[in-house]
């Protein structure tokens, strides 16, 4: 006997490939769409950090920032950097952030910023791809693992200031 | 990490038939392919159909296919239709504060261990197999041209 499939497993629509997403180096007329992108998806505008950015890395070959295009239209960004002894780790690429327009998801546009991003790192000489996610941000690690990254040798680890102001250091 | 063995039959069924879209296999066969009994396979493709994971047909030429969507099917899907009571842990309830840390810590590896099989899709896991095996051929053919250089020699 057939069964259905469960609607929460049904398939979503894959990909589609008739939109063309090109991506390149962020110029300073993409900034306002990318910072739009970023208030929409995280609820913060945060010009400042978004300009400064540009600032320091559009002519940086080991910190690639980049925008997805669709039809001239910014799409979605990536932030990555080629850097030494962070965490006292031997130099690797990072990916600081990526993000992309609600309604332009399904097009490939993040595994595109994505590929190019590892691209650009490599040919500065990464050998290694790093990231950070919020352990709550399910869809996020999805994509990431998907692309073939897993768990990397270190873990991220906290703590509130105000526990270590309330207790002293006379524990131990 | 101790999974129990029907958790793993599930696992490693669920892995094979979502590789092999569209086509029926029966618990005879996975249990040829893994060397598992087929006994309890069975039992397990019956819990994976109830969660309309797989559809399953019944006779002689019966078997089970793969109907989720592999990109949403996750371990943790899986892994909660055999395992029970996993994520038990009530840091809040415990009376001192040495029984509090300590659940306090397993809630922190329960929420680690949750993130990770929540993350990790049956289509990752068949994307990631097929690139291991890739590299593991990449490099026997390294070796060989090596070798048949250093012959040439």
């Amino acid at each position: 006997m057939k069964e259905k499939a469960d609607p929460q497993l049904a398939p979503v629509s894959e990909p589609q490939t008739s939109s063309v997403v090109s991506v390149d180096r962020v110029t300073l007329p993409d900034l306002p769409a990318i910072i739009a992108i970023d208030l929409d998806i995280t609820g913060s505008e945060k010009p400042e950090y978004w300009y400064g950015l540009y600032a320091a890395n559009q002519s940086d070959a080991n910190s690639p920032f980049l925008a997805a295009h669709v039809d001239a239209e910014v799409v979605g960004y990536i932030v990555g950097s080629f850097r030494a002894w962070e965490f006292g780790a031997p130099r690797c690429g990072w990916v600081h952030a990526i993000g992309v327009k609600p309604d332009s998801r399904k097009l490939g546009v993040a595994t595109k910023l994505f590929e190019e991003l590892a691209r650009h790192l490599m040919a500065v000489g990464a050998t290694t791809i790093r990231t950070m996610i919020h352990i709550d941000n399910q869809v996020l690690m999805s994509f990431f693992r998907f692309q073939g990254m897993t768990a990397g040798p270190f873990i991220e680890l906290e703590m509130s200031l105000d526990a270590l102001s309330e207790t002293g250091r006379d524990i131990a | 990490m101790k999974l129990q063995q029907a958790t793993r039959y599930a696992i490693l069924a669920t892995v094979h038939m979502a590789a092999n879209p569209g086509k029926q296999v029966s618990a005879y066969e996975l249990a040829a392919f893994y060397g598992l009994s087929q006994h309890h396979l069975a039992k397990v493709l019956r819990t994976l159909s109830m969660a309309k994971i797989v559809s399953s047909t019944r006779g002689p030429n019966g078997g089970c296919t793969f109907i989720a969507n592999p990109k949403h099917v996750t371990l943790y899907d899986i892994i909660v239709l055999f395992e029970n009571d996993w994520w038990d842990t009530e840091a809040e309830s415990e009376p001192s504060g040495v029984a509090r840390e300590v659940s306090r810590v397993l809630s922190e590896l329960d929420r680690i261990t949750m993130a990770t099989l929540r993350s990790v899709t049956i289509q990752t896991i068949i994307n990631n197999a097929r690139r291991s095996e890739l590299r593991d051929r990449d490099s026997t053919t390294i070796e060989q041209r090596a070798i048949e250089r250093a012959e040439a020699k």
